[in-house]
């Protein structure tokens, strides 16, 4: 018997092709190029359709309440709607927690997991092809919608440009919405590893509860300000209404300490628990 | 590292000390230690719920231990970055998502090791799969998804590997291009440990053992040595008289049972039962010896560990 295999010649680990190998991982699959322009079909079609709406109706406005809407520029609040942004919380969401239920559902986290042990870099590099995929996603639902939202609205001459106050911020709030959104999801699919659980408690964590909590009671308004529907609601809006007001920079804040905390709860999740 | 003895080095040993794994209540592995040496096939065996799979997850820090330790090559796996040169594995053909091609699989799974693209279709080639290589795992047999996954073990080339039922699925000429490449890793001078609930599979395709029943090591030693200790060794005998012979058997020490007119005899040899015959003038029509089948000396040893017994308690 020869001893072929002599001791193991190995190139150093690098990080990049962790995050290579995820990105070869995200495009193999066929759904989710579909998933990402049906989610961005949906959540453009709330913002253009509020444009048209606005458009198709402009008779039923009498004169004052035209000069007003478009001397305030409101025409931007149809840039980026409420509903929109709960449909891109949703959908998300959703990808996020199916980049890593689907793999737990198959066992294919095993295989990923035995190929490359250190567990919490594999998940980072994940979490950033995630982060950056959605980030893009968001950029041209944002973008586009304010493109084509003002394209209509200009029609009726109340449409809004880039250099309206709070114009930049809405679309950039509305585009960072979904990375933060996905990766919550991805950190709920790991503590929950099922797709339904997840979704479910996607919608709990990131809709209900931001949903349900008022603005009246000091408590429950600071509550409701950490979620990161009430921040995008914060920085989608010029000034805080309410008896507690908050700065756009504790919404910025509010957004970054949840990237960071998802990405945290997927790596330790990963890292102490059998897989 | 130290040279350990003919057939390879600590490097490509697998070596579990008093593994033990509890979940709960339940203790799926208690207290194995066994060790797997390089240039040979061991093959890990015992009932369907034995600690298994349980056992091969540990080996790839996939799970941890409750207690005691696993090392492949002195080193605990979970500590190296990436694992593909070091061990590869094959644990449940349908850990891979179906919506991927068989070559974008493995290429992902090459990139995530810094391992050329280059090498992906040498093993699609290697396992029969090249011109499967662009259609969609979904579409896969269970073979096929065997085959890629042996496939992804072998992509590192690495000095160890595991296999979790590598056999489940295959056809008779995929078992037997399988036993054809365990044979040629060991030969290589690799540690190959292929798990099994089914000894007939082992038989011919392992040079050791490591039997496990309930979570707890049973043996662990070559093949021969298992089927040798396994059922004792019995010997056939026909006679018209058993009347006579049968007392005779039983004051030389012997083991006696009849049924339908033939002598079932432990505890002598078929030479001994001649001379025997031969000194007291009893006619013989029939004296051979029964070796013990594998599969006996598998069932005989499991038998009291098997978790699911058709008909027993639950």
């Amino acid at each position: 018997m020869t001893a072929a295999v002599a001791s193991v010649r190995e190139p150093r680990a690098r990080f990049r092709d962790l995050v290579a190998s995820e990105w070869l991982k995200l495009w193999s699959l066929r759904s989710t190029g579909w998933a990402l322009l049906f989610g961005a079909l949906a959540v453009a079609t709330f913002n253009v359709g509020t444009a048209w709406d606005h458009y198709r109706y402009w008779y039923a406005y009498d004169e004052a309440a035209r000069v007003a809407f478009t001397a305030d520029g409101r025409g931007l609040g149809d840039a980026f709607t409420g509903n929109a942004a709960t449909v891109l919380v949703l959908w998300c969401a959703a990808m996020g927690a199916v980049a890593v239920v689907g793999e737990y559902g198959s066992g294919g986290i095993r295989t990923a997991f035995a190929a490359v042990p250190a567990r919490g870099a594999l998940v980072s590099a994940r979490a950033l092809v995630l982060a950056v995929v959605h980030a893009g996603f968001g950029a041209v639902v944002a973008g586009g919608s304010f493109w084509v939202s003002q394209a209509v609205l200009s029609l009726r001459g109340a449409g809004v440009s880039w250099g309206q106050p709070g114009a930049v911020r809405l679309v950039v709030a509305s585009a960072l919405l979904a990375p933060v959104c996905a990766l919550a999801g991805m950190a709920l699919g790991v503590l929950l590893r099922r797709g339904a659980a997840a979704v479910v408690g996607a919608v709990v964590v990131l809709l209900v509860v931001p949903m349900v909590l008022g603005e009246e009671r000091w408590a429950t308004a600071v509550a409701a300000h950490t979620t990161p529907f009430r921040a995008w609601h914060r920085l989608a809006s010029e000034g805080a209404a309410g008896p507690y007001p908050w700065t756009t920079g504790g919404a910025w804040l509010v957004y970054g300490a949840w990237a960071v905390g998802a990405v945290l709860v997927t790596v330790v999740a990963v890292r102490r628990r059998d897989q | 590292m130290s040279a350990a003895g003919p057939g390879g080095t600590v490097v490509d040993m697998i070596e579990a000390r008093e593994l033990t794994k509890r979940y709960g209540a339940t203790t799926a592995v208690d207290g194995l230690t066994f060790t797997v040496r390089p240039g040979r096939v061991t093959g890990f065996l015992g009932p369907n719920g034995a600690g298994k799979s349980t056992t091969l997850r540990m080996v790839l820090g996939l799970h941890a231990p409750t207690a005691g330790t696993v090392t492949v090559g002195g080193r605990r796996f979970a500590e190296r970055p990436r694992g593909l040169r070091h061990v590869g594995a094959l644990l449940d053909a349908s850990d891979v998502h179906g919506g991927r091609t068989a070559r974008a699989q493995l290429a992902a799974l090459a990139r995530s090791n810094r391992i050329p693209l280059a090498r992906v279709d040498a093993v699609l080639e290697e396992v029969g799969l090249a011109g499967a290589a662009r259609r969609r795992i979904g579409g896969f047999s269970l073979g096929m998804r065997q085959r890629l996954g042996i496939a992804g073990a072998l992509l590192g080339d690495p000095p160890v590997l595991l296999f979790d039922e590598p056999l489940n699925g295959l056809d008779p000429e995929g078992v037997r291009w399988v036993r054809g490449l365990f044979r040629r890793l060991a030969a290589e001078g690799r540690t190959v440990f292929v798990s099994s609930h089914l000894m007939s599979e082992m038989e011919h395709t392992a040079d050791a053992l490591v039997v496990v029943g309930r979570g707890r090591l049973i043996a662990e030693e070559s093949l021969a040595a298992f089927a040798a200790r396994g059922a004792r060794p019995s010997v056939a005998v026909g006679t018209p008289s058993p009347g006579v012979l049968t007392p005779l058997l039983l004051a030389a020490g012997a083991e006696v049972v009849a049924e339908e007119g033939r002598l079932t005899v432990t505890g002598l040899s078929a030479a001994r039962i001649g001379e025997l015959a031969a000194e007291h003038r009893v006619v013989l029509d029939r004296l051979s010896p029964r070796r013990a089948s594998l599969e006996e000396a598998f069932m005989e040893l499991t038998a009291e560990s098997a978790d699911y017994t058709a008909g027993g308690a639950r």
